[in-house]
C-alpha cells in the first residue's frame, strides 16, 4: 500500500503504518510493536487502551523517536505527521517536532520535574529553547499557561518548587509545558494513573477543556476502560504489540467483537454491580519475545480452535470504523461451539 | 470569617463513638491514633505533629471484610499497620479474640503475629528477591514451628498450589514471575502461618486489570474456605464495593461515613463519599452521570482545617460557618449508617447550636449522586 507524501485538506493529522519496534537483546528478538496501523484527526480524542507489555507505551515513544537502542524502529514502518514522514527526518527535524508540533505527559509527575528548579523556570524554559523568546517574554508565557491549567495564582505559584506541589498540581504543570508551544497532538501515557480519584476527575475535565479549547488532537494511552468511556471518541485496544480492536467508542462498549475486549469489560469491578463473581482471563500476558503462532490471544481465548493456532487473523472488519483481529468475526458459528462446549 | 477567632467546638473526642459495634467482634480498636512527630531544624526538634490517625473506633467481625477507602494521606495504610503494630500507635486499644494486643511483649506479641498478617500493594518490593518462593512461604513455618523438614516442604507446596500456582515453583526466584504471580506468593506467604485476620493493603492496586479479577477471585475463595476475616485497604472503590460486607470511608486520619457495602454505594450520605464516588470513572460511554469536582486537594494532615476536616472543599448546598467551627459527631443517620456531618439530618448537633457557631443553612438533606442503572 502506499501513501501519498503530503495528506491533502481533510486527511488525518497523524498516520501511522505498520509500525513495527523490536528490540533486540542478545539473540532474541521482542517484537514489543509489531504492525500498528492508525490514524488520528485534527482535534480528536483517541484512546489506547491495553494492559502491561502490550506495547502502548512504546507505540508512544516511537511516534516521537524516542525509543533507545536496543530498541529500534524496523525499516518499513511509516509515521506520517501534518504531512511530514517523521522517520525521515534528521535529529534536528524531529527535535522541531517534539514539544513543538507533538507533545507528550508523562504518568509520573514527580519524576519528570526537576526539583531544583521552579515551575515559572520549567515552563519558560520550553518557550525559550523552542521559540528563542526573551527571558521576559518566556516567563509572561510561563504564567499564561500556568493560568490556562487551572494554577491558581500563577503568578505566586511560578516561584514554587515541584515538592511545593501536589501531585494534581505537578501533573497541570507538565500538561502546561507540553501546551506551551501550541502542539497539535498531545500524547498522554497514563496521565491520572498516579493521582488520586478526585484529582484524576479535575485532571481529565482539564484534558477535555483544553482540547476543546485549543482544537487538540490527543491520543489518551491508558489501562483503564472507565477513563476511555468518558474521555475518548475513537478506541484502539492492544494486545501483543498488535491493535486486536478499533472502534468509535460505543461501538466497542456496546458490541465488542474481541474476546480480549470482552474479557477485559467483564474482569472489571463496576460500582453498583456488587457480589457477582468476576470474569478472568486466564493466564497472563506471554513476553514480546515469544508471542504465540497464530492469534496471541489464543493460549487465553476460551473460543480458541485450531484455525487460530495455524493463522494470525487480520483485522476484519465489523462496521464503518470497527474491525477486529478475530476469526469469530470471520466465522461466527464457532462462538456457539465454544457455548456449547462449556465456555461462556 | 469572624468564626475564626472562636475556639472549635467538639461535639464528641474523636473515636468516642464506635460505629457498627458487633457482639462478638473479631478485632475491636477504640479510639486508635498516630501522630508521627515533624522533625525542624538541626537538633531535630518535633515542632508539630501530623495525625495519621486520629481515633478510630471499630469493629471487625469474624470472617467479614471490612472495607477502608479514602485518598492518599487519609491514613488508611497507617491504620493497617498500627493494628498489626508494625507501627506502635500514640494511644487507643485493640483487642484482638479478646485478647489485649497493646500489652503483649516478646514472645507473646510473636505468637499473635501468627493469627493476624498482611499482604502489601507492592508484589516487586515485598519479596526478598534473594530467596526462592519456596523459602519465603517456608520461613513463617519455620518461625512459628509449624513444620520442618519434609512436613514443612509438603505443605509450602500445598499453600503454592491453593493460591493457584504449581508446587514445583518452590525452587524459583521472584524475578522469575509477573505481578499477578507474585501477589500470589504474598498471600501463600500470609496463609502459611493460618492466621484468622488479614490486612490487604492495596493487594490489587499494582495489578492489570486481568489479573486483578483473578487475585480478588482468589481473596474471595480463601475467604470462604478458611473463614478469615479482612480489613481491605483500597482507593479503588468499585474493588471495595466487590469485596467488603461493611466500608469506613476516611479522611485525614477520621472515619467520615461508616454502612454497609449496599447502603454506602447506594446512598452516600458524606459530601465527601458523594465526591468520592461521582468521581470513579464508569466504563460506560452512553450514561453520563453528574460528577461532583472537588475543589483543590486534600489538605496537609499536620495541619488539618478547623471544624469538619472536609468543610474547605464540600459542594453541600448547605455548607456554612458553623462547619468550620463545629467538629461533627459521627452519627447514626439511618439503622447502621454513621456520618460526620452537621448539614445531613438528623444530627444531635441543634440548630440553636449551630446558629451559636455562625450557621445560616438549616440541615438539608443533600443527595446529589445518582447511581447508574445497570
Amino acid at each position: 500500500m502506499t501513501m501519498p507524501s503530503r495528506p491533502a485538506a481533510g486527511e488525518p493529522l497523524l498516520r501511522v503504518h505498520d509500525l513495527r519496534t523490536y528490540f533486540h537483546v542478545g539473540g532474541a528478538v521482542a517484537r514489543a510493536v509489531d504492525g500498528v496501523s492508525f490514524d488520528i484527526r485534527a482535534g480528536e480524542t483517541v484512546g489506547m487502551v491495553g494492559e502491561s507489555g502490550c506495547g502502548k507505551s512504546v507505540t508512544a515513544l516511537s511516534l516521537l523517536r524516542l525509543v533507545d537502542p536496543p530498541g529500534r524502529i524496523e525499516s518499513g514502518s511509516r509515521i506520517e505527521f501534518e504531512g511530514r514522514d517523521l522517520l525521515a527526518l534528521d535529529e534536528e527535524g524531529i527535535r522541531q517536532i517534539r514539544g513543538n508540533r507533538i507533545a507528550m505527559v508523562f504518568q509520573e509527575p514527580m519524576t519528570a520535574l526537576n526539583p531544583v528548579f521552579t515551575i515559572g523556570d520549567q515552563v519558560a524554559e520550553v518557550a525559550r529553547v523552542h521559540s528563542n523568546a526573551s527571558r521576559k517574554a518566556a516567563w509572561e508565557r510561563a504564567i499564561e499557561m500556568l493560568n490556562l491549567v487551572g494554577i491558581p495564582d500563577p503568578r505566586d505559584r511560578a516561584k514554587s518548587y515541584p515538592h511545593q506541589l501536589s501531585g494534581g498540581m505537578r501533573q497541570r504543570v507538565l500538561i502546561a509545558m507540553a501546551l506551551v508551544m501550541n502542539p497539535s497532538l498531545l500524547i498522554a501515557d497514563e496521565p491520572t494513573t498516579a493521582l488520586d480519584v478526585t484529582i484524576q476527575a479535575q485532571i481529565l475535565e482539564l484534558i477535555g477543556d483544553l482540547q476543546q479549547r485549543l482544537g487538540l488532537a490527543v491520543l489518551l494511552i491508558t489501562h483503564d476502560l472507565g477513563v476511555v468511556a468518558e474521555v475518548t471518541s475513537r478506541v484502539l485496544v492492544m494486545y501483543g504489540g498488535q491493535i486486536v480492536e478499533r472502534a468509535p467508542v460505543r461501538e466497542l462498549f456496546r458490541d465488542p467483537r474481541h474476546p480480549y475486549t470482552r474479557g477485559l469489560l467483564e474482569a472489571m469491578p463496576r460500582l453498583g454491580r456488587q457480589r457477582d463473581r468476576l470474569a478472568v482471563i486466564p493466564g497472563t500476558v506471554p513476553p514480546p519475545t515469544r508471542w504465540p503462532s497464530g492469534c496471541r490471544f489464543r493460549d487465553r481465548c476460551p473460543f480458541a480452535w485450531h484455525r487460530c493456532v495455524d493463522e494470525a487473523p487480520p483485522e476484519y472488519p465489523v462496521a464503518a470504523e470497527h474491525s477486529a483481529r478475530c476469526h469469530l468475526v470471520d466465522d461466527p458459528s464457532r462462538m456457539k461451539v465454544a457455548s456449547a462446549a462449556g465456555h461462556s | 470569617m469572624s468564626a475564626r477567632a472562636v475556639p472549635p467546638i467538639a461535639a464528641a473526642a474523636p473515636g468516642a463513638v464506635v460505629p457498627g459495634t458487633l457482639a462478638d467482634p473479631l478485632l475491636s480498636i477504640r479510639r486508635l491514633t498516630k501522630h508521627f512527630p515533624v522533625r525542624t531544624g538541626l537538633f531535630g526538634r518535633a515542632t508539630g505533629q501530623v495525625r495519621a490517625v486520629d481515633g478510630v473506633s471499630l469493629d471487625v467481625g469474624h470472617a467479614e471484610t471490612l472495607g477502608i477507602v479514602g485518598e492518599s494521606g487519609c491514613g488508611k495504610t497507617t491504620l493497617g499497620r498500627t493494628i498489626l503494630r508494625l507501627i506502635e500507635p500514640t494511644e487507643g486499644d485493640i483487642r484482638f479474640d479478646g485478647v489485649d494486643v497493646l500489652s503483649l511483649q516478646g514472645k507473646a506479641m510473636r505468637a499473635m503475629r501468627r493469627k493476624m498478617q498482611i499482604i502489601f500493594q507492592d508484589p516487586f518490593s515485598s519479596l526478598n528477591p534473594r530467596m526462592t518462593i519456596g523459602a519465603t512461604v517456608r520461613e513463617g513455618l519455620t518461625v512459628h514451628r509449624i513444620a520442618e523438614g519434609a512436613a514443612a516442604d509438603q505443605r509450602v507446596r500445598q499453600l503454592l498450589e491453593e493460591v493457584g500456582l504449581r508446587g514445583e515453583y518452590a525452587t524459583k526466584y521472584p524475578h522469575e514471575f509477573s505481578g499477578g504471580q507474585r501477589q500470589r506468593v504474598g498471600i501463600a506467604r500470609a496463609l502459611a502461618v493460618e492466621p484468622k485476620f488479614i490486612v490487604c493493603d492495596e493487594p490489587v492496586s499494582a495489578l492489570d486489570v486481568s489479573v486483578q479479577a483473578q487475585v480478588i477471585n482468589l481473596l474471595r475463595d480463601l475467604q470462604r474456605d478458611r473463614g478469615l476475616a479482612y480489613l481491605f485497604i483500597a482507593h479503588d472503590l468499585s474493588v471495595v464495593e466487590h469485596m467488603a460486607n461493611r466500608v469506613a470511608v476516611m479522611y485525614l486520619g477520621r472515619i467520615v461515613e461508616f454502612a454497609s457495602a449496599e447502603a454506602l454505594y447506594k446512598e452516600p450520605l458524606m459530601p465527601y463519599t458523594q465526591a468520592l464516588l461521582s468521581a470513579v470513572p464508569v466504563p460506560d460511554p452512553v450514561t453520563k452521570r453528574q460528577r461532583i469536582v472537588l475543589a483543590g486537594d486534600v489538605p496537609s494532615p499536620a495541619n488539618p482545617p478547623s471544624g469538619c476536616v472536609f468543610h474547605p472543599r464540600c459542594h453541600h448546598p448547605a455548607r456554612d460557618a458553623a462547619c468550620m467551627r463545629i467538629v461533627p459527631p459521627l452519627e447514626e443517620k439511618a439503622p447502621g449508617h454513621w456520618v460526620a456531618c452537621i448539614k445531613q439530618p438528623p444530627t444531635s448537633v441543634s440548630w440553636d447550636a449551630q446558629r451559636q457557631a455562625g450557621a445560616t443553612s438549616e440541615p438539608a438533606r443533600h443527595l446529589p449522586v445518582v447511581q447508574p442503572a445497570s
